[in-house]
C-alpha cells in the first residue's frame, strides 16, 4: 500500500501558508467542547498542551515523571537552530531546509522540512518572550554559534543547558494553562493503550503509577509526544525512564511505525566502564573543534594501554593513528556524527581500542593546550572537562579523554502525514516520537527545533482541521471499545505480574541492548541482522517464561513499569532489525556494510530505497507489513555525501 | 585509578506507602566498583533483592546526568551526598571508602510526603510554579527576539537563577524545610528580564502565597540551601524575592491573593 | 486592612517583622551602651543617675521606651511563631543530622535569643522595674556649687511616698535629688553569679548579632554585591564584638573594683 502524506500542492515555499488557509477552523465558542489528550510533556507535548489550551480546547496532559519539568528534553545541551540570519552570514529558510535534507541523507519529506525551517524563526521569538535566558552579546542582542559542522552560525543557546531552558519555558506556559484550568495535568501516569472507536482514536488507558489504578480517559483526539526509543539499546544517552511504550501500543492499534532502524549514534560520549553501567553521558561535539581523535597504531600498544602498563601520554607520536585526519583530510576531526562514530567502532573492532574495556578511542587536547594555552581551553570547554573528571576521575588536561559512540537519538518513529496525523485518524504524533523531519540522520541542534515547531506552530493549526471535521459531539465513554481496551491492559499487566522466574527484567534489557548494539548498531549486515532476529525472538520467548516481576499492581511498582517497557522494547527491537534488513542501502545513521563506496563510505541506493518504510502491525508474532511512502524530491538534487 | 572493589553497609529508609510508618533496614552492598554511580550501586543491590524475591528499594531517578532533578537521596547528612554541586546520580562510589556505612534517607519535609521508600511527592513545587512562575503570553504574536536588547550581565544572571532543576535539595537541607531558594530562583529569573516586568509584583505575591499554603518553613538565612544546591543557586535570590515582595506589598495598589488548593 | 493582615501573616511578612524589630533593637543597643558608659565616670554615679533619671522622666523617651519593650516582645513572639511553623514543616527529622556548612549562630538563633530574653527579664526586673515601680532603690542628693563646680553627695530620704525627683536651688548651690541607680548597679555587679550572667548573655549577643544583623538586611532585601560585605563587617565587628564587649566590661570592671 502506498501512503498519502497529504502534502499540499504548489511551490515549496508556499505550501505551508496555503495549507494553513485551507485548513478548517473551529468556531471559538465550540473549542471548549473538545477534549484533547496529550501524552508526554517534553518540548513537543508541553508546547502543544499550552498552545491548544490557549486556543480554548480542554487539554488533558499526561506524563510518567513526577513533573512535566523532568521530561528528557531537559538534557539537550548544545542549542536550537533557527534561520534568523542575525549574523548576516548567508543563512536563510531555504539554506536551513537544504542543510536538513542533505544532513538527513535525502530520506526526509521535503515539505515537512521546509515548514520546519520556516517556523524555526518564530520559535526563538516565542521562547525569548517567555523569558528563556539565551546567551547574549555585550550589545544586548542574541548570540549565535556554529554547530555540528554547519557553515553558518544559526544556533541559539543557553550555556550548555539549552534543552533545560527551552523545556522550562514550555513548562511555564503549560503551568499557566493548568492554573487557568484549561489543562488538567496527570503526573506519574503512564499511557498503556490507545482506544480506537470506529477507526478513530478517542481515548487512552492509563496506569496511575502511585496507586496502580487503571483509568480510561476520553478525548476527541490523542497526541503522542512521548520521545524517542533509544533505550532499546539499553545503554544510551536517554533517561532511564525514556521508553517506547505509548508509541508501541499505538502501533499495535493501527499506527504505522516508520523507519525504525534510523538511529543516531553520537561519537563523543564517555565510555562504558563495566556491566553495572546504566546509562551513557554525552559530551558536546564541540569538543571535536579542538580535540584530535586517535587510537594506537598497533594492537600491542593498545593492549598495554588497556592493562594500564603505559599511559596515553607515553605513546609516541609515531605510534599514534589520527585516523579521522588520515582518512578524511578535508574535514578531519569534524566529519559528521555517523562517520566519526563508525570509525571509532572500527578501531575497537580491530583491537586498537583503549580503556579497560577496549571500547574507547582518545580525544586529545594536548595540541590545543600547547597552541591556545590551558586557560583558553578551560574557558571553552571547562564545564565539559569538569563533567568528564566527575565521571571518570581522570584529568583531560593531562591525559587525553577517552570517548566512545553512544545511541543518542532515534529518527524513526510513528509515521505521520503533513498534518502530523498517524495512520489512525485522530491520533497524532509530535516531536522525536514521530519520524517526520530528520530523514536518516539528524543535524545537531535540530531536535529541540522540531519538538517546539510541532507543538507551538504546527499542531494548533492542523488539529483544528480534524476536530472541525468530526464535530464537537461528546465522546461516548460507554462504547464497548473502552471497556475492551481497558480489559486488554489489565490482562497485560497481570501477565507481567505473573512472571516469577529467575532473571531480572534489567538483565533482559541488557541482553536486548547487546544484541541491538552488536547487530543493529553502527554497522549492519544481512547476516548479522538475520542472526539478531533469531536472538531477539528467543529472548522474547525466554522473557515471558523466566523474567521476575516483583510486587503487585496496586502500589508504586517500578519493577512492573520497567517490565512493561522492556517487553515493548523487545518487540520494537524485532521490528528495527526487520527494517534494517529490508533497507539494503546505507543512508545516514543506517550503515549496511554491503552498501559502501570504494572508500568505505555510506552508499545510498536512491533508485530502490528513496522511500519511507512504514510498518503495519499484523498481530502478535506476525511479520509486519511494509508500506511505502515514496519520497519525491522536487527541489533538491540527490547527491552522494563526501567528506574526503 | 583505584579499581579495588568495595563492600559497604547501607542503612536505607523503607516505607511501604504514604500511610504506613517506615523504618531503617540494613543491606550489604558487595563488590562495588568505585566507577559506579551511587544509583548504579543501588541498582546492583536491587538486582540482588529482586533475585531473592524481595521488594527492591524504590527511589526516584531519571536522566542520570544531573539535569532532570528527579533523584533525591539524603546521603549521610547531605542532600545528594557529600560532594558539592552535583546531584545524587552524579555522585560516584569513589567518594566512599571500603567498609563504610552509608545512611540513605528521603527528603524530609511536611509538603514532601514520602510515597514509598526514598521517593517523595514534590507536586507542591509544581503548584507553586503554576501560581505564577511564568510570563502570561500566548503562542504567536510576540515581538522579534532581538526587539528587546538585554544586557549580557542581566541575561547571565537570569540564567544563573534559571538553572534550578527543582530537585528540592534546598528544602531537604534547610533546617526549617523552607522552599524559598526554589521559589526565589524563578521570581528572580523573570524579575530580572524586561519580559517579566509586567507581572513582576503580581508574581511574587501569588507564588509566595502558594508557597505558604503548601506549608514550607521560613528562611533564616543560614545558607544551607545554597551550600547544598546542585546548581549552586545563590542565596541572593531570596533577598531579591524579599525585596520584590516588600515593594509589592508597600507600594502596589493592585490587590492579589490567589491560592490554589490541592486537588 | 485585610491586605495588611495578609502581608504580615505571610511567611515573608513575619520575617519582615523579625527583621524590623531586630534592627530597631540594634539601634537601641548603641544608645544603651553610650548611656551606660557613664558608669565609668568617676563622679560617684552622678552622671549615670542623672541619665537614668532623664530616661525615665522625659516623655518622648518614654514613648520610645515602650516601643522598644513592644519590639522585644514582638521579636520574641514572632520567633516562637516562626519556630513553631518551621518545626511543623519537618515533622519527621533525619537520622543523620544535616551536615550542610552553615554557621553555628545561624542555626542557633532561637537558643541565643532565649538566653538574651531570660537575661533581659532579669536585667529589667532588677533595674528598670525596681527603679520605676518600687521603693527599693534609695535616693541620693547631689549639691553642686555652681561657682566652683564642687559637688557633694548624701543619702536622701523623701518625705512623701510618691516622690520621684527634684531640682532646686539654694543660692549658688544646685540641689538635685534622684534615685541612686548607681548604687544598685554597684551592688548587683558585686555578685559573681550576676557578673557571670552578664558575660554569658553578652556572649550570646555576639553570636546573635553575627548572624542577625546581616540576616535582617537579607530579609529586607537590601543585598548588594558591593555593600553586603560592609553590612556583614558591621554585624560581626561592631554589633558582634565591640558592643557586647562594652556591655560585658561594666560588670567585670565593677566586680574587680569593689
Amino acid at each position: 500500500m502506498s501512503l498519502d502524506a497529504k502534502v499540499p500542492q504548489g511551490p515549496l515555499a508556499e505550501k505551508w501558508s496555503k495549507h494553513k488557509f485551507n485548513l478548517k477552523l473551529v468556531n471559538p465558542a465550540n473549542k471548549r467542547k473538545y477534549d484533547v489528550i496529550i501524552v508526554g510533556t517534553g518540548l513537543a507535548g508541553a508546547s502543544a498542551a499550552a498552545s491548544l489550551a490557549e486556543l480554548g480546547y480542554n487539554v488533558k496532559a499526561f506524563c510518567f515523571q513526577d513533573s512535566p519539568r523532568r521530561a528528557h528534553s531537559i538534557a539537550a545541551q548544545g542549542g536550537i537552530n533557527a534561520a534568523k540570519n542575525y549574523r548576516n552570514d548567508g543563512d536563510s529558510v531555504y539554506r536551513l531546509f537544504y542543510d536538513t535534507i542533505k544532513g538527513g541523507d535525502y530520506r526526509a519529506r521535503e515539505a515537512n522540512v521546509h515548514r520546519l525551517a520556516e517556523v524555526s524563526v518564530n520559535i526563538i521569538d516565542q521562547c525569548v518572550a517567555q523569558g528563556v535566558p539565551f546567551a547574549r552579546e555585550y550589545g544586548g542582542l542574541l548570540d549565535n554559534r556554529s554547530f555540528g559542522g554547519a557553515q553558518v552560525s544559526r544556533t541559539f543557546y543557553a550555556r550548555g543547558q539549552t534543552g533545560q531552558q527551552l523545556l522550562l519555558g514550555a513548562y511555564s506556559a503549560l503551568n499557566r494553562q493548568i492554573h487557568e484550568g484549561k489543562v488538567k495535568m496527570y503526573t506519574r501516569t503512564e499511557m498503556l493503550d490507545v482506544v480506537v472507536v470506529d477507526g478513530k482514536a478517542q481515548g487512552i488507558i492509563t496506569r496511575n503509577l502511585k496507586t496502580g489504578e487503571i483509568d480510561t480517559h476520553t478525548g476527541h483526539a490523542v497526541l503522542l509526544c512521548t520521545g524517542g526509543y533509544g533505550n532499546v539499546f539499553y545503554l544510551s544517552t536517554n533517561a532511564i525512564g525514556s521508553n517506547v511504550t505509548a508509541a508501541w501500543r499505538a502501533h499495535k492499534r493501527g499506527a504505522y511505525f516508520a523507519n525504525p532502524c534510523y538511529t543516531q549514534i553520537h561519537p563523543t560520549c564517555i565510555p562504558v566502564t563495566g556491566t553495572h553501567q546504566s546509562k551513557l553521558t554525552l559530551m558536546s561535539e564541540s569538543l571535536r573543534n579542538d580535540g584530535r581523535v586517535w587510537a594506537p597504531k598497533t594492537v600491542e600498544t593498545a593492549e598495554k594501554l588497556r592493562k594500564g602498563q603505559i599511559k596515553a601520554s607515553d605513546v609516541k607520536e609515531d605510534d599514534r593513528d589520527y585516523f579521522l585526519e588520515r582518512k578524511y583530510p578535508a574535514f578531519g576531526n569534524l566529519v559528521p556524527r555517523d562517520v566519526a562514530s563508525r570509525n571509532a567502532k572500527e578501531m575497537s573492532d580491530e583491537g586498537r581500542g583503549v580503556g579497560t574495556t577496549g571500547l574507547a578511542v582518545y580525544l586529545d587536547f594536548a595540541d590545543a593546550i600547547k597552541r591556545l594555552g590551558e586557560e583558553t581551553v578551560r574557558a571553552k570547554y571547562g564545564n565539559l572537562f569538569d563533567m568528564y573528571i566527575q565521571i571518570t576521575d581522570e584529568n583531560p588536561y593531562k591525559q587525553p579523554m577517552r570517548i566512545y559512540p553512544a545511541v543518542h537519538y532515534t529518527m524513526g518513529g510513528l509515521w505521520v502525514d503533513y498534518n502530523l496525523q498517524t495512520t489512525v485518524p485522530g491520533l497524532y504524533c509530535l516531536g522525536e516520537a514521530n519520524f517526520s523531519d530528520h530523514g536518516a540522520n539528524r543535524l545537531g541542534a535540530s531536535a529541540l527545533m522540531q519538538g517546539l515547531s510541532d507543538g507551538y506552530f504546527v499542531i494548533p493549526y492542523t488539529l483544528g482541521d480534524y476536530l472541525a471535521t468530526i464535530g464537537p459531539k461528546p465522546v461516548d465513554a460507554n462504547h464497548p471499545a473502552f471497556a475492551q481496551t481497558k480489559a486488554d491492559v489489565i490482562a497485560h499487566v497481570n501477565k507481567l505480574l505473573a512472571l516469577k522466574g529467575t532473571k531480572t527484567v534489567v538483565e533482559y534489557h541488557r541482553e536486548l541492548g547487546n544484541i541491538m548494539w552488536e547487530y543493529c548498531g553502527m554497522a549492519r549486515t544481512a547476516e548479522g541482522l538475520t542472526k539478531a532476529k533469531g536472538l531477539i525472538a528467543a529472548l522474547k520467548a525466554d522473557f515471558w517464561k523466566n523474567a521476575i516481576v516483583t510486587g503487585q499492581n496496586e502500589e508504586i511498582n517500578a519493577a512492573l513499569e520497567r517490565a512493561g517497557r522492556v517487553a515493548d522494547f523487545i518487540e520494537l527491537g524485532e521490528l528495527m532489525v526487520t527494517d534494517a534488513l529490508m533497507r539494503k542501502e546505507s543512508c545516514g545513521g543506517h550503515f549496511r556494510l554491503e552498501s559502501q563506496t570504494p572508500e568505505g563510505e555510506a552508499l545510498r541506493d536512491d533508485e530502490n530505497f528513496a522511500f519511507v518504510a512504514a510498518w503495519k502491525f499484523m498481530g502478535e508474532n506476525q511479520e509486519e507489513e511494509l508500506n511505502k511512502e515514496e519520497l519525491v524530491f522536487e527541489n533538491v538534487h540527490l547527491a552522494q555525501r563526501n567528506y574526503k | 585509578m583505584d579499581n579495588a572493589h568495595m563492600n559497604l553497609t547501607l542503612k536505607v529508609w523503607r516505607q511501604k506507602d504514604a500511610k504506613t510508618a517506615g523504618k531503617f533496614e540494613t543491606y550489604k552492598a558487595e563488590n562495588i566498583s568505585p566507577d559506579m554511580s551511587f544509583l548504579e550501586m543501588l541498582d546492583v543491590v536491587n538486582e540482588s533483592l529482586t533475585k531473592t524475591g524481595a521488594e527492591p528499594i524504590h527511589f526516584d531517578h531519571d536522566c542520570r546526568e544531573g539535569i532532570c532533578g528527579m533523584c533525591s537521596l539524603y546521603i549521610n547528612g547531605h542532600p545528594h551526598g557529600p560532594k558539592r554541586a552535583i546531584t545524587t546520580c552524579q555522585l560516584h562510589m569513589r567518594s566512599f571508602t571500603d567498609g563504610e556505612t552509608i545512611t540513605i534517607e528521603p527528603w524530609r519535609a511536611a509538603p514532601f510526603p514520602v510515597m514509598k521508600d526514598l521517593a517523595v511527592d514534590r507536586s507542591a513545587f509544581d503548584r507553586i510554579q503554576q501560581a505564577g512562575g511564568y510570563i502570561s503570553i500566548n503562542t504567536g504574536g510576540v515581538p522579534d527576539a532581538n526587539a528587546i536588547p538585554i544586557p549580557k550581565v542581566v541575561a547571565d544572571e537570569a540564567f544563573n537563577s534559571a538553572t534550578c532543576i527543582g530537585c528540592g535539595a534546598c528544602v531537604a537541607a534547610c533546617k526549617n524545610a523552607s522552599a524559598m531558594l526554589f521559589v526565589s530562583a524563578k521570581i528572580t529569573q523573570l524579575g530580572l528580564l524586561p519580559q517579566g516586568q509586567p507581572e513582576r509584583y503580581r508574581r511574587v505575591q501569588t507564588m509566595v502565597a502558594q508557597m505558604d499554603e503548601e506549608g514550607f518553613g521560613n528562611c533564616t538565612n543560614t545558607g544551607a540551601c545554597e551550600a547544598e544546591c546542585p546548581k549552586e543557586i545563590s542565596l541572593m535570590n531570596i533577598s531579591t524575592m524579599n525585596n520584590d515582595f516588600l515593594s509589592a506589598k508597600l507600594f502596589r495598589q493592585e490587590e492579589v491573593h490567589e491560592v490554589q488548593h490541592e486537588g | 486592612m485585610s491586605e495588611t493582615k495578609q502581608t504580615f501573616n505571610s511567611s515573608l511578612g513575619k520575617k519582615l517583622i523579625m527583621a524590623l524589630t531586630g534592627l530597631f533593637l540594634c539601634t537601641f543597643l548603641i544608645v544603651h551602651l553610650g548611656g551606660n558608659l557613664l558608669l565609668f565616670c568617676k563622679d560617684g554615679g552622678y552622671s549615670f543617675n542623672m541619665y537614668a533619671n532623664f530616661l525615665t522622666h522625659f516623655p518622648p523617651i518614654e514613648v520610645v521606651a515602650y516601643i522598644l519593650y513592644a519590639s522585644i516582645l514582638v521579636h520574641a513572639l514572632y520567633a516562637i511563631i516562626l519556630t513553631t511553623k518551621n518545626r511543623k514543616a519537618r515533622p519527621i527529622g533525619y537520622a543523620v543530622a544535616t551536615k550542610a556548612p552553615a554557621s553555628w549562630s545561624s542555626k542557633n538563633m532561637g537558643l541565643l535569643g532565649s538566653i538574651l530574653f531570660v537575661f533581659i527579664v532579669i536585667h529589667m526586673g532588677d533595674f528598670w522595674y525596681k527603679y520605676k515601680f518600687t521603693n527599693t532603690v534609695a535616693f541620693k542628693e547631689y549639691r553642686t556649687n555652681l561657682a566652683t563646680g564642687e559637688r557633694t553627695e548624701a543619702a536622701y530620704t523623701p518625705e512623701k511616698a510618691d516622690f520621684e525627683h527634684s531640682q532646686s536651688f539654694d543660692g549658688n548651690t544646685e540641689i538635685i535629688r534622684v534615685k541612686d541607680l548607681h548604687a544598685r548597679v554597684q551592688e548587683s555587679f558585686s555578685q559573681l553569679w550576676y557578673v557571670a550572667l552578664y558575660v554569658i548573655a553578652m556572649g550570646a549577643l555576639t553570636f546573635h548579632m553575627a548572624h542577625g544583623f546581616q540576616s535582617a538586611f537579607r530579609t529586607m532585601g537590601w543585598v548588594h554585591r558591593k555593600y553586603t560585605p560592609i553590612v556583614e563587617f558591621i554585624g560581626t565587628w561592631f554589633f558582634g564584638a565591640i558592643i557586647p564587649l562594652g556591655f560585658a566590661a561594666m560588670p567585670v570592671v565593677y566586680y574587680f573594683m569593689k
